[in-house]
């Protein structure tokens, strides 16, 4: 962690939009712009949002067999990911806790991963001890861009055609005003949308030209994070960590059977016993019942009054229109429609166990 | 109408303390979306934290300007949060205060006073 903030390659379109500028993992990032959170929030879900995620750590990974020696620090099946494809991963340790989760594109002559701007410190050197005869490069002259929603398809697609043809979780190299861009069709908004890396001195006339649709809006972190919340996606940090294992997390879709079955990942012995007894507790959606928000660290008890579990994410849901959380519950709890109370300053208020996602995920598969 | 320092504005109505946040802090916090009143008839004693409020970034408590006696609380505001980002130092009144002890009024700031505090 640095005392000075860095700032991305559009922090002064950030400024001059209005964005209110705030310290994210070392990074200066818009918290929110001046149509404000839960305005940024209904723009993604009913037409477009951009976002500014070049805090994110982008890096190539070049070598023999990328894929395969990836599977040794990740329990995903990378050896088979086909070239044009990215696919949802995290690096487990020898406890079978997280350490990070990312996204890994095979971008045919090389890999292409995404991590979190928090974890970037770790992640890069992790890559580069355990990936044998890999060239591990983090890029620090690209922007990250995504744009998000609904109407991603039209404000990216009148730009550059080719993405119209992209499916959800494929990647290609496309020209955005001549910039070249690496262009996947994927997210972390729970709606249709791409992730754009474009060259840093090209990223502010590209991002311009996305908001001189009328459909598209910037947004800011915190919009970020209530759609990734209503969406059932984990957030590094708060439901995820090196204490949590995936099995606990409820991220066993995110590993492929092969993976399962074969183990040979870190941390493989407890993951695969918990695939097969079960985990000790559950990362599982909680509705609030009444108005008010259970954030992260409210406990989480039974009817009975005992201490079940915690909330791990949680606040306001713009779209569902009420609050909304996830949280770990332990082992025996956390079948849809339990009830459960949050204790929440100091008062228990009823609330109840639900299916996550709180709003439908509409990927164009 | 006096201002504190932490963000609420105070103005006398027929003999009570009506109790707000000012404009500048609503924008602060952002869409409100939740507001938790005391109740009518509690005794609260000045620097109290006798409301919350949330909004779509994070939950904050709102301090008791004085000691004194909730007479009348905005229900509506509970029904509608949003009210709080509409019309702040209007419609969106918090409590009203039978006001016990008035001599912190003095240290309040007045408009002048609050614009120059919040630069």
């Amino acid at each position: 962690m640095t005392d000075t903030p860095k700032r991305t390659p559009l922090y002064d379109l950030h400024v001059e939009l209005g964005g209110k500028m705030v310290d994210f993992a070392g990074w200066e990032m818009p918290v929110q712009y001046p149509l404000g959170i839960m305005g940024e929030h209904k723009q993604c879900r009913e037409k477009a949002a951009l976002f500014d995620v070049s805090h994110m750590g982008q890096v190539i990974l070049k070598g023999e067999n990328v894929g395969e020696k990836l599977e040794a620090i990740c329990p995903q099946a990378y050896a088979t990911l086909k070239e044009g494809k990215a696919r949802y991963g995290f690096f487990t340790n020898d406890d079978g806790g997280i350490m990070d989760d990312l996204i890994v594109s095979n971008a045919g002559d090389h890999f292409f991963v995404v991590v979190n701007a928090s974890m970037r410190h770790q992640d890069i050197p992790h890559m580069a001890a355990n990936l044998d005869g890999v060239e591990v490069t983090e890029i620090f002259d690209r922007a990250l861009v995504a744009v998000q929603g609904p109407a991603a398809e039209e404000v990216v697609g009148s730009l550059c055609p080719a993405v119209r043809e992209l499916k959800f979780m494929e990647t290609t190299v496309a020209e955005i005003l001549g910039a070249e861009c690496r262009i996947s069709r994927l997210g972390y908004t729970g709606e249709d949308g791409y992730e754009i890396s474009i060259p840093e001195d090209r990223a502010v006339e590209v991002s311009r030209a996305f908001l001189a649709h009328e459909d598209c809006e910037a947004a800011g972190l915190g919009a970020r994070d209530s759609l990734r919340l209503e969406a059932g996606l984990c957030l590094y940090g708060n439901d995820i960590d090196t204490t949590t294992s995936p099995i606990e997390a409820s991220l066993n879709w995110a590993i492929q059977k092969r993976r399962k079955e074969e183990g040979g990942f870190p941390g493989a012995d407890r993951i695969q016993r918990e695939l097969a007894e079960g985990a000790a507790r559950k990362l599982v959606g909680i509705k609030p019942e009444g108005r008010a928000p259970a954030r992260h660290g409210v406990e989480v008890q039974s009817l009975e009054g005992n201490t079940i579990g915690e909330i791990t994410s949680g606040g306001f849901g713009p779209t569902v229109g009420g609050p909304v959380a996830m949280g770990y519950v332990a082992k025996g709890h956390g079948a849809p429609g339990e009830k459960v109370n949050l204790i929440i300053r100091g008062k228990a208020q009823p609330a109840e166990i639900v299916a996550l996602p709180f709003v439908q995920q509409n990927y164009k598969r | 109408m006096k201002y504190t320092e932490e963000h609420e504005w105070l103005r006398e109505e027929d003999g009570v303390m009506v109790v707000g946040i000012t404009a500048h802090a609503a924008e602060q916090l952002g869409d409100v979306v939740f507001v938790e009143l005391p109740e009518v008839g509690d005794t609260v004693s000045k620097d109290d934290e006798i409301v919350v409020i949330e909004s779509v970034k994070a939950a904050s408590d709102i301090l008791a300007p004085l000691d004194g006696e909730v007479v009348e609380v905005n229900e509506a505001i509970v029904d509608e949060p949003s009210k709080v980002n509409d019309d702040p130092e209007g419609e969106a009144w918090f409590f009203k205060l039978k006001v016990s002890d008035a001599s912190p009024m003095d240290d309040y700031m007045d408009e002048a006073g609050y614009k120059a505090f919040i630069g």
